[in-house]
């Protein structure tokens, strides 16, 4: 469990600050209620919900059977009707079956009935791999998502940014979809639980200073950026910031042409495939925002463009692992 | 209209009951060799568990111990002309279905020789060879495609049927109603196997389901539904043959539930404990697994005990050689990570050109593919 440092700052782990966020939620609003599969008596299939069921009952933390178009739809419905439901989807692979529920329903009434009812619906869903789940279980879908007006997407890589971005995410009228990680569930950081804590939507945070190269990342691939920029120090004398995006949309490029205006040269990750995703984005937009700042091209670093692999082997292969993103740094730097 | 009107008629008239009738099963189980494939799962399962608590498998990891007489009784009514697709806890149906434990087993260790290439692991085998279209993980997901599979049987003239397992979980899904209304309205022979375990994780089919009598659903499209105690691998067989012979013959698609249990959790990382009470796993596990009631029937019909300890020896011998087999294949190689993408091996150059960072040109490429074609 959680233990305390300082006054009001606890050590948690991302999971528990992500439980933290819903219990905190549930309390303050009753608008608010969760609904997802095995999120009651089983305890959460990754136990993010665990406990919550045995204090708010099943009212408010609802088990729904396997069917994520439906629940995924009711919750529009509901969203629609003065509630705030809160969804889990098992993984985001899952969420494929709902995909028209969320872009073309949720994402599009605020607009389509010209501003007269908004979605306050949040889905919360870990992706990510690394495990050896194969090919329809270890995938990073965020980009798609980001890709549609109508939807916010946040994906927050530390256990503070978790507990505040979901609770954001449950106070913003519009739909937001929070994408976890599985690695990260059992990352520690410290919270401050004697404030509110609500980190705004939209803000990126520059997780390490440096001079020398931007590391531009979301969600896991942060941490595997920070390893990376000590290597950088510690073994070439390269200082690497690294900005942590946080949202995904709306993208906050302030702070991403701000680095990059510092150390003139940029460097995007991402645990998706690459082409057309979120790198692809973040890249163009340095392109154009930081023209005259650049001394190299953009460099990107994504999962390898295969459906993943079973094997370790391969599975090691395809990931966007630390040696990927230095050698991908140090070409950028020319090093 | 006229074409929808006569086609009404004509799948009202034919009668579950009366046309089931007609098609009493042909070919009676052998119950020796029933036993046999059973206890081959039953061990290969086994060794499945403590080599995954070992971590030479990873992954997930879902056991069907407890289930057996329903995947060889089914698999055992299947012709070889017929097809097989199954959800992610599959490791049963390929033994059954005749794919050697060797290459299923390398395939749970992610090596060269398993049956998926080391690509799919637990959750996604697969034996062309042998009708075996694969295991699926995305609950439901399979149920179109097995549709489509009996659409094509259906286009080529052949004479065949479809074999489509799901959970009980399944059932709930749009894909349940989408493709078992398309196998109703263009007379598909498909027979949806759903096996009942009882659970989906740890949701009751009670907690999950309106009507919690899967069969009583195939009404929804007009179809025979049925429901067979899947404890005992006769009465599966005989329900699957007979639905399996009038989709093969009338293009009748069905649903057969199989009431059956899983003795371990959903899978190996879970215990199956905070759903559940230890005393329920244990009123199955003492009264009513599949082996001990198919043991108790060979021993009353006068087989010798002596046979049926060879039946466990073989079968111990060759989980053991399928152990040694898979440990000693090689891992993939990192070389052929990009390997099966595309169905053309020059596709992957031009993919390979066009991640971020590579150098363009692909002009170069197309002028090389050009110049082979
Ligand atoms: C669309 C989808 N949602 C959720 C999951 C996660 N999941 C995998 S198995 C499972 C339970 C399925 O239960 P059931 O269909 O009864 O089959 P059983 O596991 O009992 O064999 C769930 C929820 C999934 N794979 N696909």
């Amino acid at each position: 469990m959680a233990s305390e440092t300082a006054a009001g700052v606890e050590t948690m782990t991302y999971r528990e600050a992500l439980r933290l966020a819903m219990r905190e939620e549930l309390e303050r609003d009753p608008s608010v209620f969760l609904m997802g599969e095995e999120i009651g008596v089983f305890q959460g299939s990754y136990k993010v919900t665990a406990g919550l069921f045995d204090d708010f009952g099943p009212e408010r933390v609802m088990e729904t059977p396997i069917s994520e178009e439906g629940f995924v739809g009711a919750a529009v419905g509901a969203a629609m009707s003065g509630m705030r439901p809160v969804a889990e989807i098992m993984t985001l692979n899952f969420i494929l079956v709902a995909m028209d529920q969320v872009v073309n329903h949720a994402a599009k009434v605020r607009y389509m009935f010209g501003g007269q009812v908004g979605v306050p619906l949040v889905i919360r869903t870990p992706n990510g791999a690394g495990n050896q789940l194969t090919a329809q279980h270890s995938q990073s879908f965020e980009g798609w998502f980001a890709n549609v007006p109508g939807l916010k997407v946040v994906a927050p890589a530390t256990p503070a940014d978790a507990r505040g971005l979901l609770k954001a995410a449950i106070r913003d009228d519009d739909p937001v979809l929070v994408v976890e990680n599985l690695q990260l569930y059992k990352a520690k950081g410290e919270v401050d639980t004697s404030v509110d804590g609500e980190v705004p939507i939209g803000l990126a945070r520059v997780a390490r200073a440096g001079t020398d190269l931007t590391l531009v990342a979301h969600s896991f691939a942060v941490t595997r950026c920070l390893h990376v920029a000590e290597q950088l120090q510690d073994e070439h004398g390269i200082s690497a910031e690294v900005v942590d995006l946080r949202s995904l949309r709306p993208l906050d490029m302030e702070t991403v042409a701000a680095s990059v205006a510092k150390t003139n040269r940029a460097l995007c990750v991402e645990e998706g495939w690459a082409s057309y995703g979120v790198t692809a984005e973040v890249a163009s937009r340095i392109s154009t925002a930081c023209f005259d700042d650049l001394d190299a091209p953009v460099g990107r670093v994504g999962m390898a463009e295969v459906p993943m692999p079973y094997a370790k082997s391969l599975e090691d292969a395809a990931l966007p692992h630390e040696a990927k993103i230095l050698s991908a740094a140090l070409e950028v730097c020319g090093a | 209209m006229a074409t929808t009107r006569r086609r009404t008629q004509s799948r009202s008239a034919r009668r579950p009951d009366a046309v089931a009738a007609a098609h009493a099963p042909q070919r009676p189980l052998d119950l020796l060799a029933a036993l046999r494939d059973m206890t081959l799962i039953r061990l290969f399962e086994q060794e499945a568990e403590r080599q995954y608590k070992r971590a030479r498998i990873g992954g997930y990891c879902h056991l069907a111990i407890g289930q057996e007489a329903a995947t060889v009784g089914a698999v055992a009514a299947l012709q070889p002309q017929d097809k097989l697709l199954t959800s992610y806890r599959s490791h049963g149906f390929a033994l059954a279905r005749g794919t050697s434990p060797q290459a299923v087993m390398a395939e749970l260790f992610g090596r060269e020789d398993g049956c998926a290439a080391g690509r799919g692991g637990s959750m996604h085998l697969l034996d062309p060879d042998r009708g075996y279209l694969g295991g699926w993980g995305i609950v439901a997901g399979q149920l179109p495609i097995a549709t489509g599979v009996a659409l094509a049987g259906v286009k080529r003239g052949e004479k065949m049927a479809v074999l489509c397992e799901l959970g009980d979980g399944a059932v709930n899904m749009g894909a349940w109603h989408e493709a078992l209304n398309l196998a109703a309205v263009w007379r598909l022979p498909v027979v949806f196997a759903v096996f009942n375990n009882g659970y989906g994780m740890g949701t009751t089919v009670d907690q999950a389901s309106a009507e919690p009598e899967i069969h009583k659903r195939a009404a929804a499209f007009r179809m025979p539904g049925e429901r067979v105690d899947g404890q005992d691998v006769e009465a599966v067989h005989a329900a699957a043959d007979a639905l399996l012979q009038r989709a093969r013959e009338d293009r009748q698609p069905a649903v057969l539930e199989v009431m059956t249990y899983r003795l371990r959790g959903h899978s190996v990382a879970d215990a199956g404990t905070a759903y559940r009470t230890k005393d329920e796993v244990e009123e199955w596990a003492s009264k009513r697994d599949p082996l001990a009631l198919a043991t108790q029937k060979l021993l009353a019909a006068g087989v010798a005990e002596g046979e049926l300890d060879a039946v466990a020896r073989e079968a111990q011998e060759a989980v053991d050689a399928a152990v040694a087999f898979a440990d000693a294949s090689p891992q993939p190689s990192v070389d052929t990570l990009a390997e099966f993408v595309y169905g053309d091996p020059r596709t992957a150059e031009q993919f390979a050109r066009m991640a971020p960072g590579a150098p363009a040109g692909e002009a170069q490429v197309i002028a090389q593919l050009q110049q082979a074609a």
